[in-house]
């Protein structure tokens, strides 16, 4: 039954070492010495990351086995960027880790029956929303590049978004959960389109034009990409008719486009997308110093601690906001395209997992939930470090679990913990029966 | 819902495979381009962090070096050229905003140590820092200091001196000069300055009529073919009529008929002329190209930064197959262009009995261990003409120094051989429009029977002939660099 459980512990003994290794590694470019101080650090995460593991074998213990370690290598890389471009922002960032664990804890233990927020499903939408509007409300948001992304409340600052986007999957999990059949059965072909009924057409153009009041007053044009691809995501394992999101995909393109040619903020950030030289000078030159970073890395990189973050002999930024936006640049410049490749490919292993949680779940609202998780945890991956590849227009989203921010440590564990919750049911359920069938051949 | 969902996971891969596939361009694929654009500073900011090597002179002497500035992640290197501006030429510079020019850029890779990728990660592996090696030059500091004070003195022009053996570059002066410590501060005032062009390094980028001094050439293709002896005599009259226009000998002086000595030494424009006729393109072409005309000068310096002698025309330079005036193309004018370097190596060739070496200026590459790891292997560029060939026209150019037109280039108690040149240069707008200004050239080498210096002098801008201003460049250089020995 444990077996799961001793996978995860003995995949997590190589994650710290990792660690250890990465801040050695820093330690011996800055100071050029050896110090036990990255020993130090590697036991504390290790002893961190193992009392994680106690508790969720003891409340989980059936749970995907490689998604905690999964997320822990994250972490580690992270911290070692962090700590190679700041000590005192990887002192915070290390702190917010351990945050993150304990909403993580705190999730498994008091949702352990999570089908309860199917009953709740319209407050946590109006949540999600609220949450989405809060940094436009006077006194308590916060611009920061031009996008209204952060929230004050007293000593207490957040991104919403990053919490914004559980509520909302959780919403449209339940709510597609309810409504797929209806979907599916009431739609109509009209001139060789499949269209969805009118009557249910009401929420999908809520989301829709959620996403857009994002792109325009949140200026958040990240996270309502993420937001509605993920949407788009649901809708079509709910449904499973591919011209859902054709229209959606149209909708959505038809609405950007809109904004772009009207509103400058938006003009602005596509412009630079496709046109970054001209602007080299002020809004161009985050993206191509992204790209020169990425440039100089090559195949293996300068090596941890190696690359230029401000232009020597100044305090001027080489590359701007590279422990968040660009922190993949960094990545690339320091260990190269196989190092990035490497994390991409941790980001897809999580996204195998997590899909893989959805295929065995036995309930629609599990299987809607997993794969809304998934979805939104890999697209935001993708909307940042396509942003910093020129993919798509740069915007503010982080990288999760490995860029700098509490906000999004803290609620992207909370999603792998809702993950988890769905994991361990799923898998127990799909244990018994071929258990018994098990012992019934050895008789 | 099942197939949806892997579905959906096989458009994630897409979507990540799409994210590996541009890392791969821009880290890999195109990072070559990205690293050369004007907006990438990153490359110079990273060199900037490399202890650059330094650049010394055949006698140790430092030309130019690293100072640390700052501690830590502030640590950078700056340029600092002790010499000021006696080396500004043909060392050039090396600064993170204005760039790197001359043999600063050449030589970059070795000044910073580079080495390949996988050279580099071993050295990460192994925890050492890159670290950038020292080039020694052949530059004769009293010769190059003796050339400059004598340009300076002379007008504007230059002076290369090459040692005929190995190719090696004993001096290269420019004048205007400039003084590469200024670079950072007062680079625009530096380029754009339309008159004295001090950035311009005339000894490479300064093209001349050479005037004279190709009779050298002229003769060298007119022997090699066999079209003309040492003894063949040509008529050579006061004025010939060249496509329908006269070409004259100075105060059209009638020779008579005459061989290649006498014609040499009095510098006979008719009697080049038609020997240039006889000769026809091809020969003419064929012995220039061995020279080392009409392509890149085999210099170690950026290939931009040097330019192509030869007959051009709209920027385009001509050859064989192009109609030219060959009996003026034979005596250094019509459309033919040279810089000092094309004419050292002309002399270089001849002095080294008919071989083209390499001329360069690097001598050696020392590491930070003081280990030699590269030295010069003098190689030869090509021979344009035989040895018979070089030892008939080194006669001839003696008697140039010792008896005709170049008497100001003699040294006591050394043979010396060479040519002097004065092309006519009325109306150049560089000169201000004078109607009476010259291009005065001398090109030799010392001693005519061992020679140890082939030496190309020319100042632009002058109303004097070769002999009374290239001349006694070319005698003091070449004394400093035989004295010096």
């Amino acid at each position: 039954m444990s077996s799961a459980r001793n996978r995860e512990l003995t995949a997590l003994v190589p994650v710290a070492l990792l660690l250890t290794a990465g801040f050695a590694a820093v330690f011996a470019q800055e100071g050029s010495r050896l110090d036990n101080l990255s020993l130090i650090y590697g036991a504390y995460f290790l002893a961190v990351c193992v009392a994680t593991h106690l508790f969720l074998r003891l409340r989980l213990p059936d749970a995907d086995p490689y998604l905690f370690p999964l997320v822990a290598l994250l972490t580690a890389f992270g911290l070692v960027m962090i700590y190679r471009i700041d000590d005192a922002l990887a002192r915070d960032q290390a702190n917010w880790f351990v945050l993150g664990l304990v909403l993580f804890v705190l999730t498994i233990q008091f949702l352990r029956d999570y089908e309860v927020l199917e009953r709740y499903r319209y407050t946590i939408a109006v949540v999600g929303l609220l949450l989405l509007l809060a940094p436009r409300l006077p006194g308590i948001g916060q611009q920061v590049n031009g996008a209204y992304l952060g929230v004050k409340i007293g000593p207490l600052a957040f991104q919403p978004a990053e919490f914004s986007k559980i509520a909302i999957v959780i919403f449209l999990a339940s709510y597609l959960r309810e409504n797929r059949e209806v979907l599916i059965v009431g739609a109509r072909r009209v001139l060789g389109v499949t269209l969805p009924p009118l009557k249910h057409f009401g929420p999908m153009l809520v989301v829709w034009g959620a996403s857009m009041f994002m792109l325009v007053f949140i200026r958040d044009l990240g996270s309502s990409l993420m937001f509605f691809a993920a949407f788009l995501a649901l809708l079509y394992v709910a449904t499973g008719r591919f011209s859902f999101v054709v229209i959606g995909m149209a909708m959505f393109t038809v609405g950007a486009w809109f904004f772009a040619a009207t509103v400058p903020h938006v003009h602005d950030r596509v412009e630079v997308w496709l046109h970054p030289y001209p602007h080299y000078e002020d809004t161009g030159y985050q993206i191509l110093q992204s790209i020169f970073a990425q440039a100089d890395g090559g195949l293996f990189g300068k090596g941890f601690g190696q690359g230029l973050i401000t232009i020597p002999g100044t305090h001027n930024a080489l590359l701007p906001a590279a422990q968040t936006d660009t922190i993949y640049s960094l990545i690339v410049n320091e260990v190269g395209l196989f190092g990035a490749c490497g994390v991409i490919l941790i980001y897809l292993l999580i996204a195998a997992r997590g899909f893989k949680i959805a295929l065995l779940a036995s309930d629609g609202f599990s299987k809607l939930l997993a794969t809304g998780l998934t979805a939104v945890f890999s697209i935001q991956a993708f909307v940042i470090i396509g942003g910093v590849t020129r993919v798509i227009p740069l915007t503010g989203v982080t990288l999760p679990f490995i860029s700098y921010g509490g906000s999004s440590i803290v609620a992207n564990f909370v999603l792998l913990a809702l993950l988890l919750l769905i994991s361990d049911r799923a898998r127990r359920e799909a244990m018994q029966p071929r258990g018994r069938a098990l012992s019934l051949g050895e008789s | 819902m099942n197939r949806q969902i892997v579905k959906l996971f096989g458009f994630i891969v897409v979507l990540f495979g799409v994210l590996v596939g541009f890392t791969s361009y821009w880290s890999v694929f195109d990072a070559k381009a990205l690293k050369e654009k004007e907006a990438n500073k990153r490359p110079l900011l990273e060199q900037q962090q490399i202890r650059r090597g330094r650049i010394l002179a055949a006698d140790g002497t430092v030309l130019a070096k690293s100072v640390a500035k700052g501690k830590g992640d502030s640590l950078r290197f700056v340029r600092r050229y002790p010499e000021g501006a006696l080396y500004g030429h043909p060392i050039g510079y090396s600064f993170v905003r204005q760039g790197d020019s001359e043999f600063e850029r050449f030589h970059n890779d070795q000044l910073i140590g580079e080495e390949s990728e996988f050279g580099s990660i071993l050295d990460q592996l192994l925890g050492h820092n890159q670290e950038g090696n020292d080039i020694v030059t052949n530059i004769d500091p009293g010769a190059q200091r003796t050339a400059l004070s004598d340009l300076e003195e002379a007008g504007f022009g230059a002076v290369v001196a090459l040692e005929p053996g190995t190719g090696e570059v004993k001096v290269m002066a420019s004048n205007k000069p400039y003084d590469p410590n200024r670079v950072p501060y007062e680079y625009s005032k530096l380029a754009t300055n339309e008159i004295e062009t001090p950035l311009l390094n005339r000894a490479t980028q300064g093209l001349y009529p050479p005037g004279s001094t190709f009779k050298v050439v002229t003769a060298a293709a007119g022997l090699e073919s066999g079209v003309i002896t040492p003894e063949t005599t040509i008529d050579a009259p006061g004025t010939i009529i060249d496509e329908g226009h006269e070409l004259a000998n100075d105060f059209n002086e009638d020779f008579g008929p005459i061989a290649l000595d006498t014609a040499l030494t009095n510098s006979v424009n008719t009697w080049f002329g038609q020997l240039g006729q006889q000769l026809g393109n091809e020969k003419l072409f064929e012995t220039m190209e061995k020279f080392g005309f009409n392509a890149t000068p085999p210099i170690d310096l950026p290939e931009d930064e040097v330019e192509e002698s030869g007959v051009s025309s709209e920027g385009d330079l001509l050859t064989a197959r192009d109609p030219v005036d060959l009996a003026r193309v034979a005596i250094g004018q019509e459309r033919l262009l040279a810089t000092p370097l094309q004419m050292a190596m002309v002399a270089s060739a001849v002095a080294n009995g008919g071989k083209l070496m390499k001329p360069q200026i690097w001598n050696r590459v020392v590491d930070p261990d003081g280990r030699v790891t590269e030295r010069l292997d003098p190689s030869q560029y090509s021979q344009p003409i035989s040895a018979e060939t070089a030892a008939e026209l080194t006669t001839a150019m003696e008697g140039v120094v010792s008896e005709g037109t170049g008497t100001n280039a003699a040294i006591s108690g050394v043979p010396v051989a060479g040519k002097t040149g004065t092309a006519e240069t009325p109306g150049n707008e560089s000169c201000g429009g004078g109607e009476e200004e010259n291009q005065a050239w001398f090109i030799g080498f010392a001693p005519a029977n061992d020679p140890k210096i082939a030496i190309a002098a020319s100042v632009e801008c002058t109303e004097q002939f070769g002999n009374d201003v290239a001349a006694p460049i070319f005698r003091d250089v070449a004394e400093a660099i035989l004295n010096g020995e």
